[in-house]
């Protein structure tokens, strides 16, 4: 029980996906100009990831070695195709927004990577764990870059102001480069974390 | 004129690295020296001038007439691995000595973010067949400048005191920020 609890809670922290093993980062980078899209994001991660972990873990002895990567692909190709679809018709402002962002999770290597390293050898129960463990790792990530980049971009947090009037607005947050100085801080403070542990 | 400006907007002015984050992880991983650099651009370049021909014909000339559009991200992802897997062979056959330059870096290209996100932005633009082929060509132009300056920036941070929490990812990281803040510089091309 113990062991199951561990697979789960990895990827918040010390394997944390975006942090420590730097996989994923378009749409890290892309979609979290503000805390709607990163939930977004993160949400529809968590949906292919718990799928095409589940269906790699069930078929890993079926699938000959030399073909796997390309079977993945294909089934995780199909579950980024239900997700598209599903925004398109009911959330059409949100799948605008995110664009071509999310046929993109396909080529995403967290999803890739967690099917070659943990799906095809590990127990269906043991993957579905760590699919939703390295799903929620990724999203808090996610939302806490999309918080710092949108309170500090507009002063708001999920649209509701935050800040005093005074605060300046620093519009260069929700521009490529605030992506990049806003996740490699959060990468330097969390090495800094773990090395204090030590 | 108007191919023109198609390509200097994949190439610097909408640079795929820096200001769509796309193919982020190849530029972290073999910016660390230039020889590597220089030939996962010009594999990258050469991979996805291909694709955008094949997957073009395959989106207007049988996706679009047989009502398959839903198939496009399967298909698509298909045709980039398959091409990649094809290249590999056709160079290590007739062409050794580029094959063995480019090495393990062939393979590496289909999971490159910037190879599919290529041909959804050609997709969603509605370019056609030759505007398709430049904005490859840009794209894949644009990868090159970002991935060689980075590495060239990169051999001499190698020789500097960063501090210790920042050393590795934490500084390419804000190294490319700063690129990024640069390359905004050249949105003016376009307007």
């Amino acid at each position: 029980m113990k062991n199951n609890f561990k697979e789960f809670v990895k990827g918040f922290f010390e394997q944390n996906p975006i942090l420590v093993f730097l996989l994923g980062l378009c749409p890290t980078l892309a979609v979290t100009t503000n805390a709607i899209n990163a939930l977004t994001m993160g949400l529809s991660v968590i949906f292919v990831l718990f799928f095409s972990n589940l269906i790699i873990s069930l078929i890993r002895k079926m699938v000959p070695n030399q073909v796997r990567i390309a079977s993945f692909i294909v089934v995780i190709a199909t579950f980024v195709t239900i997700v598209d679809i599903f925004l398109k018709a009911n959330f059409p402002s949100l799948s605008k927004a995110l664009g071509p962002f999310i046929p993109l999770i396909v080529v995403n290597c967290i999803i890739l990577g967690r099917a070659e390293a943990f799906a095809s050898r590990n127990s269906v129960f043991l993957s579905i764990l760590d699919a939703l463990g390295m799903g929620l790792g990724f999203t808090i990530t996610l939302i806490i870059m999309g918080g710092i980049r949108e309170v500090l971009a507009f002063g708001t947090f999920f649209n509701v102001k935050v800040t005093p009037d005074f605060m300046p607005k620093f519009l260069v947050m929700i521009l490529p480069p605030g992506a990049f100085f806003t996740l490699g801080i959060l990468v330097g403070i969390k090495n800094a974390v773990s090395m204090r542990k030590k | 004129m108007n191919l023109l400006l198609i390509f200097i907007g994949a190439a610097i002015v909408n640079n795929f690295v820096l200001s769509y984050f796309l193919g982020l992880c190849p530029f972290l991983g073999v910016s660390t020296d230039l020889k590597k650099a220089t030939g996962m651009g010009f594999a990258v370049i050469f991979v996805m001038l291909i694709s955008s021909a094949v997957t073009w014909l395959i989106y207007y000339k049988i996706l679009l007439p047989f009502n398959l559009v839903y198939l496009q991200y399967v298909a698509f992802i298909l045709v980039i691995a398959s091409l990649v897997q094809f290249v590999e062979m056709f160079l290590k056959k007739f062409v050794p000595p580029l094959y063995r330059g480019l090495g393990i870096y062939l393979p590496l290209i289909t999971t490159n973010c910037a190879i599919l996100g290529m041909t959804l932005f050609m997709v969603i633009r509605k370019y056609n067949f030759v505007e398709s082929v430049v904005f490859s060509l840009g794209a894949g132009s644009g990868f090159l400048l970002a991935l060689l300056i980075m590495s060239g920036i990169r051999e001499r941070i190698n020789t500097s005191d960063i501090p210790r929490p920042f050393r590795g990812a934490g500084i390419t990281f804000i190294t490319a920020g700063c690129l990024a803040l640069i390359f905004m510089g050249f949105a003016g091309i376009l307007r």
